[in-house]
Parts: C-alpha cells; sequence; structure tokens
C-alpha cells in the first residue's frame, strides 16, 4: 500500500480555469503540496466546497470531491466526516460562500468542532457573480453593488471564529507558498475543526486588495508570522515585538528605550484563553502588523469522536441488540 | 340489580381536558387495553398549539379520541362517550360526539369558577349546550380521588394528577375491561416510581370500583373481539414507525442509517426516536436549521450511508435547494415530510395534504423525483423502507409523504418479519469497473453507479453543476444538457417497472371510483365499504405511489364513469392526475382544508350526491 504521496498525486486531469494572476492557482499549489505532505492517500481525502470562484477548486484535486451549493460546505462537509471519519475532509469557501450565505453553517460547524479543515478563501469581492461587495468588505469599498460606497462594517473572519468557540484559527497569505504550506499541514493535523483564512488577490475585481500586506516589500513590515512558542518579532531587519500594556497589546522597538528581545510577547497558540488570540486576530495596519499563522490551535472535544464514543457507552447499557429485539422490548400482546 | 351490558362491534371514546390532564396518557391505555383483548383500535390526539394555555380555558383543551371494535379504520367520527374533565372540556366537544352520548364528566370542576373560565352564559351547562339526549355520569372525581390518596401523605397538587386515573377506572368499567391489565401497563410505565405507581393503581382500583358501586343508570358495553392475524402485535404512532421503517432498511442494506434533522411539529418524533435509536447505532445530528438537516444527510449520502432528513411543510420549502443538489449529484436521500396545515406557519398541530405539488414540482429546473404517502400509521414502517429501497437502488432522492393524522395517531401493528421484506442492493461500484468507469455512466436501469468516498481507484468529483454524460466533467454543451435532462426523468419513469400496480379495493363494477391517496385511506375505506353496504356501489383506488404513478393508472382510471379526487386540500392530486394521464371522463373533486380529516358521515353524504 502506497504510504508517501507527491503533489502530482493530487493533481487532477482538469484544466484550471481560474483568471490568470488569480490568487486560487497558488492557493491550489500549497493545499495539494500540503496533502501530499500529511500522507492521507486521495482515495481517502474528500474536498467539499460550496459555491463561487474558489469553491471549484474539488475539480482540480484528484480526491473525492463534491463541489455543492452555494454557502452549504460546512454543513455537508459535516455529513461527510461524522458518516465517516476515517476521511480526510477539506472545505474549500470562499469569503461569501463562508462568512455571508453560509454564515450559520460555519459558526455552527466550528461550535460543534467537527474535524474538518475549513480554508476560507478571502478576497473581499464576490468574483463569480462579476464584483459585488462581499461580508469582508471594508466600510465604504466602492463595487458594483455599492456604487457610493458600502454602509457597513465587514466580519473579521478571527473573530466570528473564536466567537463561535473556535479551536484553530490561522492566515496565510496566497503569494507565501512556503508559509502556507505550513499552515496548512498544521490546520489538517489539527485534531477538531481548523479555520485557515487565506487571504487572496482577485486580480479583475478587486485586484491589489491584499497589496498592503502581500507585497513583497512591505509584507515584513506589516505583518507577522506567528509560530507557537517563539517571540513575536516582525519587520525587515527584525527589530519590532509586540508586548502587552495594560490590557492592550503594543508595537516596540526592540533596543529601544531599553527593550530587548526578552521583553517581547511569547506566541501561546495552545493557550486555553483566548483573549490574547482575540487581540492577536483583531490586529490591522497601519498600527499594527497583520497577525499570519497558526493564531489559535487548542484541543477540545471532537464532534465526530463523541459520535461514536456515545455508541460504545451506550451498547453495554441496552436491553436489546437489534431491531427485532427493540421490538420485543415494547409493550406488545399476541394473538393466537 | 340487574346490569344491562350493550353488546357493540365498535365504540368511540374521546378523552379530553386540560392540556395537562394527562388525557393523552389515559387514552393510550385504554387503546392498548382494548388490543391485548383483541380489539382493533385506532387512535387520534387532537391538541392545541399552546404547550401549556390557562388552565379551564377553551383554548387549552386538549382531546385524545380512541376507537376501539373490529373494522376500525379511522379513530371515528363523532364519539360514543365523551370523558371531559372540566367545564372548557365539555364545551369544545360538544361538536364531537353523538346525540345520545354518555358523557362523564368531573363535577367537582363544574362550579362558578370553572363554568366562568370556559365562558358558559348560565350555570346550567347540559341545558346551555342542549345535551338533553345525552347520558350524564356527574361524578365529583377530585374530591374522590383526594379522599382516595388521603393517607399516603402526599400533596394536593400532586394527588390531583391521578385525576386521570379515576377516570380510566371508571372507563375499564364502562367497558369491561378487567383491571388487572391495566395495572399491568401502569407497572410498566411507572415501575421506577412506586410511590406515583401505587397512587395511580389505588386511584385506578377506586375508579373502577366507584363505576360498579354507583349503580349509574347507563349500561355498559362489551366491544367484540376480531378475528386478527396471529402474531405479536404493538401499538404504533405514524412518526415511530417512519422511524423504525428507516432502520429496517439501513440494517438490509448494510448501510449506516443517518439523520440530519432540525425540529418541527409534528415531525419532531422521528428525530427523537431515532436520537434514542443511537442504541442501536443511528446517527443523528441535530442541525442548525432546516438546510444543515439536508445538507448533513447529502454529506452523509455522499460518504456512504443512508442518509434522511424529516421536516414538515416550511421545512422542506427551505430543504428545496438541498433536495435539488441530490436530484443532479444522483445521491440517494430520504426526505420525509409529516405535513400539516399551510400555507406558511399555518396550523402547525393539524392535519392537511398540502404539500404534494410542492414535494412533486417545488424546486428550480427540471428536478424529477420519486414520490411516496403512507397511508395508515403502521405502513409509515413500510413506506419508509420503500423510499429507502427505491433511493438507494435508483441513486436519487425520494420524498415520502405522511401527516400529522398519521404521524400522532396510531393503530395496532403487527410486528414485521424482517426476513420477509425484499433486499435492497444499491448499484455500488465494483473492482472491475476501474479504469472503466464515470461518475454518470449507468445501469440497465438508469441509475449511476455508487463510488463511496475510501474506495481505492474511484476518486471522483461531483456536483450541482452540469455535467458530461460520458465523462462526468462539468459541461454546458446544449445537447449534453438536453441529454442529461432525459435521462434523469427516464431514471424516475423506470421506477413504475418496479412499484407495484395500483389495486382497487370495494366494487370493482361500479360506476363510481374514489380516489384518494395518503392518510385519508382510513376514511376514505370505511366510507366506500359502507356506501356498499348500503346498497349503493363505489370502487376506491387509494395511492402510495404518486411519483410515479403505477404503470396501470391510466387503464384503471378509465374504466369508471365517474372518478371523485378525494384530499384534504384544494386538489392538488386531482391536477397531477389530470397533467400526467389521459383520462376519458370527468374527474370531480372532494376538497376539505380545515385542518382536520375527513369524516366518513361526510363523505357518505357526498358520494350519494354524486350518483
Amino acid at each position: 500500500m502506497q504510504t508517501s504521496y507527491t503533489v502530482n498525486d493530487f493533481k487532477s486531469d482538469q484544466y484550471v480555469r481560474w483568471c490568470p494572476g488569480c490568487g486560487d492557482h497558488a492557493l491550489l499549489n500549497s493545499i495539494q503540496r500540503a496533502m501530499a505532505e500529511i500522507g492521507v492517500s486521495p482515495d481517502n481525502t474528500a474536498v467539499i466546497s460550496g459555491i463561487g470562484c474558489s469553491s471549484r477548486l474539488p475539480y482540480y484535486v484528484n480526491t473525492y470531491g463534491f463541489h455543492t451549493i452555494h454557502g452549504r460546505a460546512s454543513a455537508i462537509a459535516t455529513g461527510v466526516k461524522v458518516a465517516n471519519p476515517r476521511l480526510a475532509v477539506w472545505q474549500i469557501t470562499g469569503d461569501g460562500d463562508c462568512l455571508a450565505i453560509g454564515g450559520n453553517h460555519f459558526i455552527h460547524a466550528v461550535r460543534r468542532n467537527v474535524d474538518i479543515n475549513i480554508v476560507l478563501v478571502n478576497n473581499g469581492i464576490y468574483g463569480l457573480t462579476k464584483g459585488q461587495y462581499a461580508p469582508t468588505s471594508k466600510r465604504g469599498f466602492i463595487s458594483k453593488s455599492s456604487p457610493y460606497g458600502t454602509i457597513e462594517d465587514p466580519f473579521n473572519a478571527s473573530n466570528l471564529c473564536l466567537g463561535a468557540g473556535g479551536q484553530f484559527f490561522a492566515r496565510i497569505l496566497d503569494t507565501d507558498l512556503k508559509n502556507s504550506q505550513e499552515v496548512l499541514k498544521l490546520a489538517a493535523q489539527h485534531k477538531g475543526c481548523s479555520v485557515v483564512e487565506a487571504l487572496v488577490n482577485c486580480v479583475i475585481f478587486n485586484d491589489g486588495t491584499h497589496k498592503e500586506v502581500s507585497a513583497k516589500e512591505v509584507r515584513e513590515d506589516h505583518t507577522i508570522f506567528l509560530r507557537h512558542g517563539e517571540p513575536m518579532i516582525f519587520g525587515k531587519d527584525r527589530d519590532k515585538g509586540l508586548v502587552v500594556d495594560g490590557f492592550k497589546l503594543k508595537v516596540v522597538k526592540i533596543g529601544e528605550n531599553g527593550i530587548t528581545e526578552n521583553d517581547i510577547l511569547v506566541h501561546d497558540a495552545k493557550c486555553p484563553d483566548k483573549t490574547l488570540h482575540f487581540k492577536l486576530g483583531h490586529m490591522r495596519g497601519p498600527e499594527f502588523p497583520l497577525a499570519l499563522g497558526v493564531i489559535r490551535d487548542t484541543e477540545a472535544p471532537v464532534y465526530d469522536e463523541e459520535v461514536y464514543t456515545q455508541f460504545e457507552e451506550i451498547k453495554p447499557k441496552r436491553n436489546y441488540k437489534s431491531l427485532n429485539e427493540f421490538f420485543m422490548s415494547l409493550e406488545t400482546w399476541e394473538i393466537k | 340489580m340487574i346490569v344491562t351490558v350493550k353488546e357493540l362491534d365498535r365504540a368511540v371514546v374521546r378523552f379530553s381536558g386540560d392540556s395537562g390532564d394527562g388525557m393523552q396518557l389515559t387514552g393510550t391505555l385504554f387503546s392498548t387495553l382494548s388490543a391485548i383483548f383483541g380489539n382493533e383500535i385506532s387512535t387520534f390526539p387532537d391538541y392545541p398549539a399552546e404547550i401549556r394555555a390557562p388552565q379551564g380555558t377553551l383554548s387549552g383543551v386538549s382531546g385524545f379520541q380512541v376507537h376501539i371494535g373490529n373494522k376500525v379504520y379511522t379513530p371515528g367520527d363523532k364519539a360514543d362517550v365523551l370523558v371531559a374533565m372540566n367545564p372548557a372540556a365539555l364545551k369544545v366537544n360538544v361538536k364531537n360526539i353523538k346525540k345520545d352520548a354518555v358523557i362523564l364528566v368531573d363535577a367537582d370542576a363544574f362550579d362558578e369558577s370553572g363554568l366562568k373560565k370556559a365562558l358558559y352564559k348560565t350555570e346550567d351547562p347540559i341545558e346551555e349546550l342542549k345535551l338533553g339526549a345525552a347520558q350524564l355520569v356527574a361524578v365529583p372525581i377530585s374530591t374522590l380521588v383526594k379522599e382516595s390518596l388521603a393517607d399516603t401523605g402526599m400533596g394536593n397538587k400532586e394527588i390531583l394528577r391521578s385525576k386521570n386515573m379515576f377516570a380510566l377506572g371508571l372507563i375499564c368499567w364502562l367497558f369491561n375491561k378487567p383491571i388487572e391489565e391495566a395495572m399491568r401497563l401502569l407497572h410498566r410505565k411507572f415501575g421506577k416510581k412506586p410511590g406515583v405507581l401505587q397512587a395511580n393503581i389505588k386511584v385506578l382500583t377506586d375508579g373502577f370500583n366507584y363505576g360498579h358501586n354507583i349503580h349509574a343508570s347507563v349500561s355498559t358495553y362489551n366491544i367484540r373481539p376480531t378475528d386478527m392475524p396471529k402474531g405479536i402485535y404493538t401499538d404504533v404512532k405514524g412518526n415511530e414507525a417512519t422511524a423504525w421503517g428507516l432502520i429496517a432498511a439501513a440494517q438490509q442494506a448494510g448501510l449506516q442509517l443517518f439523520l440530519g434533522s432540525y425540529p418541527i411539529t409534528p415531525a419532531s418524533e422521528i428525530l427523537q426516536e431515532l436520537a434514542a435509536r443511537k442504541d442501536l447505532g443511528v446517527i443523528t445530528v441535530q442541525a442548525e436549521d432546516e438546510i444543515a438537516g439536508i445538507c448533513t444527510a447529502i454529506g452523509a449520502s455522499f460518504a456512504g450511508n443512508l442518509a434522511a432528513t424529516s421536516t414538515s411543510g416550511p421545512g422542506l420549502a427551505l430543504k428545496s435547494e438541498g433536495i435539488n443538489l441530490a436530484v443532479m449529484a444522483e445521491l440517494p436521500l430520504v426526505i420525509i415530510d409529516v405535513q400539516r396545515g399551510g400555507p406558511s406557519t399555518g396550523l402547525p398541530t393539524k392535519t392537511e395534504q398540502s404539500d404534494l405539488l410542492q414535494a412533486l414540482y417545488g424546486r428550480n429546473g427540471e428536478s424529477p423525483l420519486v414520490v411516496l404517502a403512507a397511508s395508515t400509521p403502521s405502513n409509515c414502517f413500510d413506506f419508509a423502507y420503500m423510499a429507502s429501497k427505491l433511493a438507494l437502488e435508483h441513486m436519487t432522492p425520494v420524498i415520502l409523504l405522511t401527516d400529522g393524522f398519521l404521524a400522532n395517531g396510531s393503530s395496532a401493528w403487527r410486528l414485521p418479519d424482517l426476513s420477509q421484506f425484499p433486499a435492497i442492493n444499491p448499484p455500488f461500484v465494483h473492482k472491475e469497473m476501474q479504469g472503466k468507469w464515470a461518475p454518470y455512466l449507468r445501469n440497465e436501469q438508469g441509475s449511476r453507479y455508487w463510488a463511496i468516498p475510501g474506495t481505492e481507484g474511484f476518486a471522483h468529483r461531483i456536483g450541482g453543476l452540469e455535467k458530461d454524460s460520458r465523462t462526468g466533467a462539468i459541461s454546458t454543451d446544449p445537447a449534453n444538457h438536453q441529454l442529461m435532462t432525459d435521462l434523469r426523468q427516464q431514471k424516475i419513469d423506470n421506477i413504475a417497472k418496479v412499484i407495484p400496480p395500483l389495486q382497487l379495493s370495494g366494487n370493482s363494477n361500479a360506476d363510481l371510483l374514489v380516489v384518494g391517496w395518503g392518510g385519508t385511506y382510513g376514511h376514505l375505506y370505511s366510507a366506500v365499504r359502507q356506501f356498499n353496504e348500503q346498497g349503493r356501489q363505489a370502487a376506491l383506488a387509494h395511492f402510495n405511489y404518486l411519483n410515479p404513478l403505477p404503470a396501470n393508472t391510466e387503464e384503471v382510471l378509465n374504466g369508471f364513469k365517474k372518478i371523485v379526487v378525494c384530499e384534504l386540500n384544494s386538489g392538488q392530486f386531482a391536477s397531477h392526475l389530470r397533467s400526467k394521464l389521459k383520462l376519458k371522463g370527468e374527474i370531480l373533486q372532494y376538497n376539505k382544508v380545515q385542518g382536520q380529516p375527513f369524516t366518513v358521515e361526510e363523505l357518505l353524504r357526498h358520494f350519494s350526491t354524486i350518483l
């Protein structure tokens, strides 16, 4: 039996139809590489998606795949995983698919802690319907359906996930292949529901939406890549860090005002208290760097495992083993 | 004294009181008791949508009707005996009893405050309700129960909870049912609560003895037992039977049963029963909404389970997009719609048959699927089984329609011999097909093959987009879409070849054919039988398979001069028949949309006006 896989084992024969320059191409690549590294066979992998540009992804991965309906991928993936927990189940979902029409299913999949790997592909726009604003678009965003600018605030996926009881949340950039692959692998290995927000570019309708954090020349100064157990240091010259100031986070410069590396916070993704994880997930420029990497990675009972654990708990207590025996345990009478 | 005992073939007893008076339990115990002594039974609860409306008010009255005897196919039109625990229950049920009915009341409840709460205008309810012809048995039940349990140390409130057992004792006396058997049933019910058990048995016995001793000027009844087929019986409600039918089908197919569902009246008991049957390995997911109910089920189906979702009309509307995904992806799925009064929230606790067209057509695009309907509480088991079999073998969603009347009604059910049920053989892919297989290649019945994730060598992608008929890849090719549309329709049409032909009951040489479907069977069957007994002539064609229709439907229907389609909606099945069949004669309709079942009496009256 084959136990190790290459990226080619996860490539399907379908022509990839995303626009040239779309961030989904790079993300697909990262996902396929992560899948190969995890070592679960394509036949034991199921990729479930909703509707939207990114939701076409299952067709390009040579696994079992189900391209479903708008917003419902979390619910369908839940059914797949509960019905067959031996499968590695991935959910590919866009920001509209996951956070607008599918918001309810998303928070409940997170709350139940079903062991699925949710890749939330956030490009801040509805691309497949040609350019309407998304629940992740910033206030004032001008689009075809908001010609005078939106008058609503966006969701922050991290807040929503952690607020729903999320045990694993991470953020990646489409352009950052190496780190993406590492994070996706950690997400897949996490027991329970993992959410990875992938910031991707929509070259046609929202080009450059993440450029403040993704452009090579600013990335290191405008983002911080978090690793469990490592100090929260960032910047081109690795001279900036995060400290706690009262109830707030603060960016400091190492070497200034007597600050040394020892004063910098060390990332604890495994901390059960999610207060700091909330703050990290919430950070935005220009005051703060955007947090990338695994923000939270904690353990909790896993829904699909609990389903089967409960079966085993009930079994010894019941007075019947089959449907026939169950019928005989009811109030019955015999007509002779 | 000479006790007169009336020998009867059947009788209808209606128990009524406040929602909290325990009338459902009393009624269930009495019907089970009757069944044990060889009577056929049919029961139906009639309860308000409110859980506990204010005590003693008209809106808080809850009823439970029991029909016992032989040739019992319905819970009965009007009651021979009414138990009314308060003035409100009496007032509400005047319309539900026969003129000369025996009325058993708790006299203590008919005080000034009781009459006021029930909005009586005078102090004489019998006169006010014009019940002069009825035989009234007024028993101070509350006082007697307090006396009966005076020495137990129980609180007043707790004591009065046993009032329903006094009523049961009286009814057992009235129907000459030995109370030893009732005690045995109470032992089963309250075995774990000895205090409650002892109190209930004491009150039951006192009620029974009271009946004996008062020398009431009413005759008692003896309901003749029936010749029922030999076997072991239980009392089953439609929702329970539905749940068990799914378990039986999963067992027969060798598959895990998965239910994704969301609570909704009157379907919640299916979810509850299957959740309780986790002890038999059933998976239930109580989803966050109706949509997730069906979507978790679709996921489970994709992953190789026998998947089902249960709901009522408003939930079916929410599930329509999900159903269509199963139509397009060609995945097996059982959708159970326990119909209630609509539209919108409608009449949640009342029965109706008005979701038929929604089930047949309530989706976007050309979306054929199988629609079945159960017709008795007990055959909900058979049709849940058949719905599963057709879904699994033909890779299609199947909608099973039941209704509030079947779901909550009960009948005696001979325990099935599961080995006699037909085999279920889903079209799984097999090893030899590897390399030559594609997701939408079909077998001779037009079904695609089922490759379950985890099966080596069959990784594939499906979804809601149109697929190429040969390769399974996404396709917008015009000719391919036409072909796939036709193939999906053909697959459903082919099912007409494997379902049983339509059968007639009654007089097949008659001029009049009565047509019905689903939960109205008992009333239509009884009405047609009585019509023929009266020397008139009619036949009955009752449908369980609604789409596709049985292959002989047109031929059978064209054998009659007059056809009347009777249904609890404004004519949905009639229009379905008109659209699907070439019929020579006119199709007449008899429709009722009142949230209530037909009565045999109104059906008989209507048949007479037709001929």
